[in-house]
């Protein structure tokens, strides 16, 4: 295959990279007045990026000697990733704006262009290789993003600890890899899968580096999705990032991470399917519970959002336990609708502001919320619902879509346990709701904003009902984009 | 082949590196910068395990593998104590002990 056709598998990367570095130069020259500009302008390569996906990007073949693979299942998970991004890169001159201390500069979209660049490699990694680059790519920019306020001492601690536990993370995934190099000879994930098939003499030292390996490779990639027992830095990272890094955080790299752990795990692994299942069950059911249980207490609303996020990723790995083309059609979905449902939670959390414009992030400020700003109270209740997987929003099918999976799979402990951990889990999302219902004001919010209040309407309208009707098409797509792993 | 050094005594080498790097970032009761070198550690020790591999199996990707990490560690120094600049100025210490801003 020539040099451009291959080129031409990779152009959203290319695209994204280009840009990035455009604006880069831009920023360099221009400097912080231009950061309005530079921030439709990155928004603008993200569309780019959208549209490069159509054609030989989603084709389903694979670039550079196998190491980089174009699928459908790449193109689901990239389209996700930019929506994201995009996003969240239109949430931050507001914030940065309002908020005393620091001003948002224009390397902030670039670094999310990057960090996209990277995410974009990691779901359509096929190599070893392919997979530490692009995973290194988003983490170092993630780094930086989270100790965005250089002025503010809860920023910097959050970008200090982001890094020494996504460190540690890297460095444990990697030593798996040399294990997995080392004792299948090879680090492209169809020979490794040939590897895991032969399936050497049990207690023999090759299977027993095979396995170690495996757990190692896992217990990096559960650190990258923060599903427990490698959650603990995740409520300090998202209490103290900006607000608008948060909402990137939950969203974008963590379809990332699960869809690089899809691929791993059924690509590369898939032969060893009966070792991780342990694994993978495990820490679902763990992250469900613990993300249920740590939640109760808590007082900011952006920690609450964190152990959320864990509970959430618990339900999407029950999925992946089931390890058939259905349980990842249902992992993809599930990211889908927690992507709009975690956006939507964080754009309210952004209207949480005194009448100065300073960001409040207590539970207890939301008192009676629904008399002093009825709509947005009502908003936020839809995404409390729907987190909580209340049957008429659009949660609720998230989660039937990965229980149905489990139970066709044949795992109908793995289901009973986790349907009755989610029961637990409503309950801290409903004391949200009756806070704004029940309590009295607590004083007024100041006022909203327009770009904010609109993508609050476009998130609800997707978790609501209505998205009910766009069912046919996600399962259509989902399904051809899990096909493409099997 | 009494007394030759093989795989195995490099994979063993490697695995205590890594011991060691691992309990330096939980054990560590001083500073940050002690938290930097026990993460290079760590790489280091994969470093190890690729090159001894890939020797052993006569394949070079392993040692191609070695220099990519070798690169990107560099970079992630770089950042990592680009942070650790901006933690120092906003409150004057880098111990592990000070208390957080932060609970949970």
């Amino acid at each position: 295959m020539n040099y451009a056709a291959q080129l031409a598998m990779t152009l959203p990367e290319v695209v994204l990279s280009l840009g990035a570095l455009a604006l880069m130069l831009v920023a360099a020259w221009s400097g912080p007045n231009a950061t309005r500009a530079i921030s439709w302008a990155a928004v603008a390569v993200l569309a780019g990026a959208c549209v490069a996906l159509v054609g030989p990007a989603t084709s389903g073949g694979s670039a550079f000697d196998g190491m980089y693979r174009a699928d459908a299942f790449a193109g689901f998970a990239k389209t996700l990733i930019y929506v994201a991004a995009a996003v969240a890169i239109l949430l931050a001159p507001g914030f940065f704006q309002r908020t005393a201390g620091d001003d948002l500069r224009p390397e902030y979209p670039v670094l999310i262009l990057l960090s996209a660049v990277g995410m974009g490699i990691m779901v359509s990694a096929a190599d070893l290789l392919t997979l530490y680059v692009g995973l290194e790519l988003q983490s170092l920019a993630a780094y930086v993003l989270a100790s965005f306020m250089r002025r503010d001492a809860r920023s910097a601690e959050a970008g200090l600890k982001y890094f020494v536990l996504g460190a540690l993370a890297s460095g444990i995934l990697l030593y798996g890899i040399s294990l997995v190099y080392g004792f299948t000879g090879s680090t492209l994930f169809d020979e490794i899968a040939g590897a895991y098939a032969a399936a050497p003499l049990a207690g023999s030292t090759k299977s027993l580096g095979l396995m170690f390996g495996l757990v190692f490779v896992f217990a990096g990639l559960a650190f990258k999705i923060s599903a427990v027992p490698f959650h603990m830095w995740t409520p300090d990272v998202y209490e103290g990032a900006p607000t608008p890094v948060t909402a990137f955080f939950a969203t974008a790299p963590k379809v990332a991470a699960v869809g690089l752990a899809l691929r791993v795990a059924i690509t590369a692994m898939g032969p060893a399917a009966e070792q991780w299942r342990q694994i993978v069950i495990f820490a679902a059911l763990a992250s469900i519970l613990l993300g249920a249980v740590a939640a109760i207490g808590q007082q900011n609303i952006k920690r609450l959002l964190a152990y959320s996020s864990i509970n959430n990723v618990g339900f999407a790995l029950i999925g992946l336990a089931a390890g058939t083309p259905e349980g990842v059609a249902a992992v993809l979905a599930y990211m889908a609708i927690y992507i709009a449902m975690t956006l939507g939670s964080f754009l309210v959390v952004l209207q949480m502001r005194d009448t100065d414009g300073q960001p409040i992030e207590t539970i207890a400020s939301l008192s009676g919320l629904s008399r002093t700003r009825p709509a947005l109270a009502f908003g936020l209740a839809v995404f409390m619902f729907s987190l909580a997987g209340i049957p008429p929003l659009f949660g609720f099918y998230a989660k039937f879509a990965v229980f149905y999976a489990a139970v066709q799979a044949g795992l109908f402990p793995l289901a009973v346990f986790g349907i009755a951990f989610s029961v637990i889990g409503a309950y801290y999302y409903l004391r949200v709701v009756k806070t704004m219902y029940f309590d009295e004001p607590a004083g007024e919010y100041g006022p909203g904003d327009r770009l904010e209040g609109g993508l609050i309407v476009a998130t609800a309208a997707i978790v609501s009902p209505l998205g009910y009707l766009a069912i046919p098409l996600l399962t259509a797509w989902t399904m051809a984009a899990a096909k493409a792993l099997f | 082949m009494n007394g030759a050094i093989g795989l195995i005594h490099y994979l063993v080498v490697a695995a205590i590196l890594f011991t060691m790097g691992v309990l330096g970032i939980f054990l560590n009761r001083k500073n940050i910068i002690v938290i930097l070198m026990a993460i290079e550690l760590i790489l280091l020790a994969v470093n190890i395990n690729l090159v001894a591999f890939s020797a052993a199996l006569n394949d070079l990707v392993g040692q191609v593998f070695a220099m990519f990490v070798l690169t990107v560690a560099a970079g992630e120094a770089a950042i990592g104590l680009a942070i650790l600049v901006i933690f120092f100025r906003g409150r004057g210490s880098i111990s592990v002990d000070d208390p957080s801003r932060m609970k949970g």
